[in-house]
């Protein structure tokens, strides 16, 4: 069982940086998931920790050992591929062996760990049959049970649910999620499905182009993102953004003048220097709600979608992008209707210019 | 209806009759030679297409001379150990150039494939030197050495492509279990590089089987020929005089093995050239 630190890690490949020191610290037993769209430098990052990439500047430690130049094995850790990537002419059995074998392990504690392991996750009936005789959801198992069975400190997870079905891969995070309960061990998970990982994550590590936009839990992303970026990344459907312009703030209420909506008064303060910027405000669709327009500033319904537990309402706007609202499914609110919105203002947040959040007074305070 | 009926039939006929035709055109030459051995040696200018008798004479006559069955032993000798070492050779550098990212990499793979192109006949004086400095002229030694250099690049390449194919994350499962590139090799690729190694082993296997112009240059004398010089070498009674008989025997006795190893890789082969095939 051990931490591992990443003091300014970086990663080139040629003259391209995939990843740019990149600092984060993951305390022993957590679950640590790193999201971010394709390309924003995850799977290297974790294929750093494993040891499969070379790291080209920085330092990684694990526990308090520097472990920048020792091999997987060294490093204690154990992965889990998109692919699976079990051995196609060995059987479940051997595939778990394989790893303790190497490792020089006598034979009866091979069978012993591996017995174990087969337990955990009910692999047991499956033992004799080679990968090309299991479902999906087995192979999964399998390959978590290659990982786990050498009881390695630290556990890697490279999209392991990305082939699976999506029912199955319901069941698989709650195995994942028990997994994690029972072992207490410290995983990585690497994930471009925001679900997996709000619903998994005890810490999430948010991506975007080889350097960390936020770090926090999944509340603290969802509820304060630190940029825009992270904002419209995490929740779906995701994040509203109305452009405008800050027009007043003071220690309890800021004013900013909206293109499509007009003035909006926001139940908190912020950075004084914003006064008189450009600024975008984002609203998640739940705390956008349409009402049957009265006054003038109406606007048209383009689509409602029915899914049963709620609806989706698409309005148009001035703005770019069409907005999206989270209503109850008993809508009366149908397409072509005219719309007014209004803002469940405490939930809206503020991004700068750059795209930065501006933090509220109270936050800061 | 009846005329698209008369043009299936047509068009079936003709199929079967193309299919005949390459049996035939393939099959024909051992199968007359089949035909041949089985005559005794007063019909054997009779012409006929069929089997009416059996008489093992030639077979009897090929086999109790005791330098025709030593060239089967140096031969089986040679294009076994050409195979092993094409194999082991082949894997490993496969393993290389198509799994390890370095410099040149295509480079090397060219090279490889340049030394196959030159004519056995452009190196054959510059080869003699070399046995005769490696001290393996008329010996199995300098057949090994010759026929392996003919045979790896061959070996290499279709390895190579077949090494590719293997999903990069199986290597680095490999890798996390701690397996060491050799094991990684022969514990996780060699089982799953069967059909390839079985299909370029057969292929070398042949090519060694079957060589003939290196075996005459560097043997000399009867107990280290292999079969396809000492076949050529079977002399009658006077200088005008062909023993066809045994010749065709003989001819039989070498071509079963290999007849046999088609047929049990059969499978195996078709699977590997095709695999091989479709991504390159």
């Amino acid at each position: 069982m051990a931490s591992v630190q990443l003091e300014r890690v970086s990663k080139r490949f040629g003259s391209t940086h995939v990843i740019d020191e990149v600092s984060l610290s993951i305390d022993h037993g957590e679950f640590v998931v790193f999201v971010g769209p394709s390309g924003c430098g995850k799977s290297t990052l974790l294929r750093l920790i494993a040891g499969l990439e070379s790291i080209s500047d920085g330092d990684l430690m694990i526990g308090d050992k520097r472990v920048n130049e020792l091999s997987p094995q060294e490093r204690g850790v154990g992965m889990v591929f998109q692919s699976y990537a079990l051995y196609p002419h060995m059987s479940v059995y051997e595939n778990m062996a394989f790893g303790l074998k190497l490792g020089k392990a006598s034979s009866e504690s091979v069978a012993e760990r591996v017995k174990e392991t087969a337990r955990i996750l009910q692999l047991e009936a499956l033992l004799e049959r080679k990968p090309k005789a299991l479902s999906g959801g087995q192979r999964q198992r399998v390959a978590m049970g290659r990982a786990i069975a050498r009881e390695p400190d630290i556990l890697l997870f490279d999209e392991p649910l990305s082939n699976l079905d999506a029912s199955l891969r319901v069941q698989m995070r709650n195995e994942i999620a028990r997994l994690h309960g029972r072992l207490g061990s410290t995983i990585v998970y690497v994930t471009h499905d925001q679900v997996e990982a709000m619903t998994l994550a005890d810490k999430i590590v948010v991506l975007n182009k080889g350097h960390i936009e936020q770090v926090g839990s999944p509340r603290t992303l969802y509820e304060r993102p630190a940029s825009k970026f992270v904002a419209s990344f995490i929740g779906s459907p995701s994040m509203n953004f109305l452009e405008g312009t800050c027009r007043s703030t003071d220690a309890r209420e800021t004013r900013v003048e909206l293109k499509a909506l007009g003035e909006v008064v926001l139940p908190y303060g912020v950075d004084s220097n914003a006064v008189g910027s450009p600024i975008t405000l984002g609203i998640r669709p739940e705390h956008l709600t349409p009402v049957q327009a009265t006054g003038s500033d109406a606007f048209e319904v383009i689509n409602v979608e029915y899914l049963g537990n709620e609806c989706c309402v698409y309005v148009d706007s001035d703005a770019e992008q069409f907005l999206t609202c989270r209503v109850e499914a008993d809508t009366s609110i149908a397409r072509n209707d005219t719309v007014s919105l209004r803002i469940d203002t405490a939930q809206a947040h503020l991004f700068d210019e750059h795209g930065q959040a501006l933090v509220r007074a109270q936050d800061s305070a | 209806m009846t005329l698209t009926h008369l043009k299936r039939a047509v068009l079936k006929l003709g199929f079967w009759l193309m299919v005949i035709t390459l049996v035939v055109y393939a099959t024909f030459p051992f199968y007359y030679a089949v035909v041949t051995s089985l005559k005794p040696s007063s019909e054997m200018f009779k012409v006929g297409y069929w089997i009416d008798s059996v008489d093992w004479s030639n077979y009897v006559a090929v086999l109790s001379q005791k330098a025709f069955v030593q060239s089967i032993a140096n031969s089986v000798i040679v294009a076994l150990s050409v195979v092993a070492i094409a194999l082991l050779l082949g894997l490993t550098a496969a393993y290389a150039l198509g799994r390890v990212r370095f410099k040149g990499r295509t480079r090397v793979m060219m090279l490889v494939l340049g030394v196959s192109m030159f004519p056995q006949v452009a190196v054959l004086s510059g080869l003699f030197e070399v046995i005769r400095v490696l001290d393996l002229y008329n010996s199995p030694g300098g057949l090994i050495l010759s026929y392996t250099i003919f045979t790896l690049p061959f070996t290499v390449w279709v390895l190579t492509t077949f090494m590719r194919q293997l999903p990069d994350e199986l290597e680095e499962a490999a890798i996390m279990d701690g397996a060491s590139p050799w094991v990684t090799l022969t514990k996780v690729f060699m089982p799953l590089l069967w059909p390839a190694m079985a299909t370029t082993g057969l292929l070398a296997f042949i090519a060694a089987w079957n060589e003939f112009l290196f075996a005459l240059t560097f043997t000399l004398t009867d107990s280290e020929r292999t079969v396809p010089v000492a076949i050529a070498l079977i002399s009658g009674g006077s200088q005008y005089e062909l023993p066809w008989g045994p010749i065709m025997a003989a001819s039989v006795i070498v071509t079963v093995p290999l007849v046999i190893l088609v047929l049990i890789f059969q499978r195996r082969i078709v699977s590997g050239l095709t695999a091989g095939a479709v991504k390159g």
